[in-house]
Parts: C-alpha cells; structure tokens; sequence
C-alpha cells in the first residue's frame, strides 16, 4: 500500500527533536516542531537552521533544498497545533511516565488515524503504547544520534501494534531517507543493549584513573577504525541521557554494568552534559549540532 | 630535540612485531631506547644507561617486572602493547604503561619513539587488559552471547553498529574472523584479575579454545588437562 503524508510533527524540541526534524523536513514533507518550552524552540530553530546553512557551505545540499527544507519547518508551543498531522514522532526525554502523559495528551489532540513514533532507547513500546489511549496506533522508532546524520532506526512493534501501523511506520522511514531495522521490544533494542553498558565502562574507566579521556579516544579508534571515540560519543549523547537510560536500562535488566557509575552523576549535578552544555569529557566552542 | 634512537633486542615470539616492520628496519645498535620484542624477561635485564627500556606486555601488568625494592620514579622500564585482535595483522595502536617506578622522561622517550615511527599512542595505568582489552573484550563477550541467544544475526548487528554509531566495522565480523582460541586465552586472563562476569570467556569462545587445544594440544592446554 502506498501512503501519504501532508504533514508530520515531532514532538519535543532537544538535540534529538531537532535532528528528527531536520530528516523529515529534508525529504519534503511540512514539519512542525512542538515543545512547551520557547527556549527550547528558539534553541532548535537556530540549531536547524545552522545546520541547514552548513549542509550549502559544505555542498552536502544546495541553497533552493535547503530554503525548502527551512520553510517547512514550524516551531509551535500549542499542542493543539499537532491537530491536523499525520504522523507524530515523540522525541522527548527517557521519562516513562512522562512519555505516556504526552502520547495521551496528542491522542487527545489528534485525528484518530494519526500515527504515533515513539523515540526511546531503552523503553518498553508495549509500555508506552499501553499508556497512549490508541495502542494500536503505536510503534518504536529508535533514531541514533546524531539523528541529521544517521540513517539507522530501530524499529520496534508493541504487543498491541497493528499490521497496517508497523507497515506505515515502516514507509514513513523510507519516505523520509531512513535505514529502518527491526528489532525487538526488548530493552536497548540492538545499539543500547551494546552501548549502556560499554559507556558506563567507559566512564567508571576514567573515575578511576587508568586513563585520560583522549588517550581512551585515541585507543579504540587506532584499534577498532572507528571514527568516533566513545568518550566523544557519550558527549554528543549527552550525559544526561546516559544516566537516564542507564537507570532505565539497570531497572529492567540488574546488569551491574548498566548501573550509573558515581562520576556519571556527578557530571550531570555539575550541568557538564556533552555537547549540549559544551562542556563533558572534552570542551566545546558552541552547541552547534554535529555534521552537516 | 630528544634522542629518538632506538635499539632492538627480541626475547622470543613478539605478537607485536611478528614479521618485518618499518620499525625494526629503523633500529640502530646503540639507541637511547631499548625495546625488547617478545615475552617480557625478569627485571634484572634493565639496562641503567638507556633513557627507556621498553618491555613488551601481553595481559600481564608491568608491575610483575618491577623491582619491589625501587623507589617510585627511579627506573626506566616502560611497557608497551600493540594492541592485537586474535590471527588478524597488529594495529597502529600502541598502548603505554608507566609502573610504580618508571621516571617520567621515560614514558615521554617511548611515546616520542613511536610516534616518530607513525603509531598512535595511548598512554594508561599499569592494569590488566589497559585500555581496550578492557573495555572491548566485554563488548566481544556480551556480542557472542547475543549471537548465541539469537538476538539478531551476525551481519545485523554489525550493520546496527556501523549504521547507528558510524563504526567502520561491527564487532562481530573482526572478531570471527581473527580466531575464537585467543580471544578466549585473553578473557580468562582478565576474568582472573577482575573476576567480572563481562570478562568470562563465552561459550563459541570456550569451544573455539577446545577445538583448537584438541587439534595442537598447547603446553598450558596440558597442564590444564592435567589438573596443574
């Protein structure tokens, strides 16, 4: 079956609402960006649309895509204004109650065919679904940070998800440049079941002195070719979002690896989140987002 | 400008350096620095009037070759370890330890000797697996597990983690194709020091180890069976 889209919204304006947008906006569909935060808004609108500059400057996208691309993009602090959209990516914090009051809260809102993507890393979508008010009409979509850049979601069915949801979930990631894999509902899907666990290793590595961030950096990319050093990784993150899935992760699973190491809490009390707050294992000039 | 001669002497089989290198061709007869290629020897072999003495570390800490009766920051022994996946050709990495008593110039003469050379250099504490054994031997681990727990296939994982984290490679294909046997010889080892279960040898890894034990039986693999 072929779908159609006239509109979409993500819902929740941080560093992952805002790269979602900028994927969905870039394949051509009207894009609204809902959060109940004005900075937040302001903060996302500046951050797209200096990503979408960067993209012309690098010649990743030329000039008329990238005004296009701007110009579907509404930031709104009504939820009221999701009415009319199609489909729905929440995109806000690793917060089970507080995903499910927002899934409520646009099930109120939106037309009853609209579907729901729900963007959580360590959640149960049978959870989340189950506090939705429409089940049936929900599906997981795991996007990986930095969501502008990546192609990968992991796309997760609730025990509840109909077959023509998942299908529509499935043609949306395609419509809009995706790379969907399925996965299980289970918790970390694939990338957090391998990466919860290997950061907070990272970290408790660090808090306890066997080596400095850079040199950890350095280490297993001349090692394994990656490109990225999990240090720098768990900064673009945030570490907020670690914490969070950590806690997420270690309630469902008692993997003493999942635990939050103690130097992991006392980076987020000290507001040193990565990237976002440019300041976590390394220092950053500005909270522009990664890439182009 | 510091002194970036070096000297060669091998002590056996160096994992390290197993073939010809661009570095052994570079080694001259009376270096600043002497690497010792191969199993590490007993601490007696320090030569005083080297800037550094570098001795190549398999999953041991550097601790085993230091003298207990030296003072902090007195000697010149530095370990060093190219890190290594099983049969697979050796990395650009080289990891630097600094025991209990190695002189700060010391570590700064090795790192500066083989970064001259083109590796990259890590430096990090005097413990077991330093730094990528330790955190990678566990992801290897908890990857064979899922892989016998029917999580995903082999290349689905490898591809979530190359399309997810942008990784070069998945975990899974490097650590297949390198042999089971070793990345078994290197758990058990760090299961030893840190008696963590992320670091206890996996079933596929268990097997790969009896398999190749029964084909050439190892002298370890002996005074196992023996009970020794």
């Amino acid at each position: 079956m072929a779908w159609e889209w006239n509109a979409a919204a993500v819902a929740g304006a941080g560093t992952m609402g805002a790269g979602i947008a900028i994927t969905i906006a870039r394949s051509g569909l009207n894009t609204l960006v809902f959060d109940e935060s004005p900075d937040a808004l302001d903060r996302a609108k500046r951050q797209v649309e200096a990503f979408f500059e960067g993209s012309v400057r690098k010649g990743k996208l030329d000039a008329a895509a990238a005004a296009a691309a701007t110009a579907r993009l509404s930031y709104v602090k009504d939820v009221s204004a999701l009415a009319e959209a199609d489909v729905v990516v929440e995109a806000i914090y690793e917060e089970l109650a507080a995903k499910q009051r927002l899934l409520s809260t646009l099930n109120a809102v939106c037309r009853d065919d609209t579907l729901f993507l729900t963007n959580t890393s360590t959640l149960s979508i049978t959870e989340l679904a189950a506090g939705s008010g429409r089940p049936d009409r929900v599906v997981g979509a795991h996007y990986c940070l930095p969501a502008q850049l990546m192609r990968l979601v992991e796309m997760s069915k609730a025990i509840q998800t109909s077959a023509a949801s998942w299908d529509q979930a499935w043609a949306f990631q395609r419509a809009t440049g995706q790379h969907p894999v399925e996965t299980k509902d289970r918790p970390g899907f694939v990338l957090n079941f391998f990466c919860v666990p290997y950061h907070n290793d990272v970290i408790r590595m660090v808090e306890a002195g066997v080596a400095e961030p850079a040199d950890i950096d350095k280490a297993v990319k001349a090692a394994m070719g990656f490109a990225m050093g999990p240090c720098e990784l768990i900064d673009l993150i945030g570490l907020d979002t670690q914490l969070r899935a950590s806690e997420a992760f270690f309630s469902v699973t008692n993997n003493p690896r999942t635990f939050p190491p103690p130097l992991l809490r006392r980076m987020v009390a000290a507001g040193q989140l990565g990237r976002k707050t440019r300041r976590g294992f390394f220092d950053y000039g500005s909270d522009a987002l990664f890439g182009a | 400008m510091p002194d970036l001669s070096y000297s060669i002497a091998r002590t056996g089989e160096s994992r390290a350096f197993p073939g010809t290198h661009a570095f052994i061709d570079g080694a001259t007869a009376e270096g600043a620095v002497l690497v010792l290629l191969g199993p590490a020897m007993a601490p007696r072999c320090v030569a005083p009037e080297r800037t550094a003495v570098l001795v190549e570390l398999s999953t041991e800490c550097l601790a085993a070759y230091e003298r207990e009766e030296d003072p902090p920051a007195s000697s010149n022994l530095v370990g060093f370890a190219r890190w290594r996946l099983g049969a697979n050709p050796p990395s650009d990495l080289i990891e630097l330890v600094a025991g209990r008593t190695t002189r700060p110039n010391a570590l700064d003469a090795a790192q500066a000797v083989f970064e001259a050379a083109g590796f990259t250099v890590s430096r990090c504490a005097d413990r077991a697996g330093r730094i990528v054994d330790r955190l990678l031997r566990p992801q290897f681990n908890l990857a064979l597990t899922a892989l016998d727990d029917g999580l995903a296939t082999a290349e689905d994982m490898d591809l979530c983690l190359k399309l997810g984290l942008g990784y070069r490679q998945g975990l899974l294909a490097p650590l297949l194709g390198s042999g089971l046997a070793d990345h078994y010889d290197v758990t058990r080892a760090l299961f030893e020091v840190y008696g963590q279960a992320q670091y206890a040898p996996p079933r596929l890894a268990v097997v790969a180890r009896q398999k190749a034990d029964k084909a050439e039986p190892s002298h370890a693999s002996l005074l196992r069976e023996a009970g020794e």
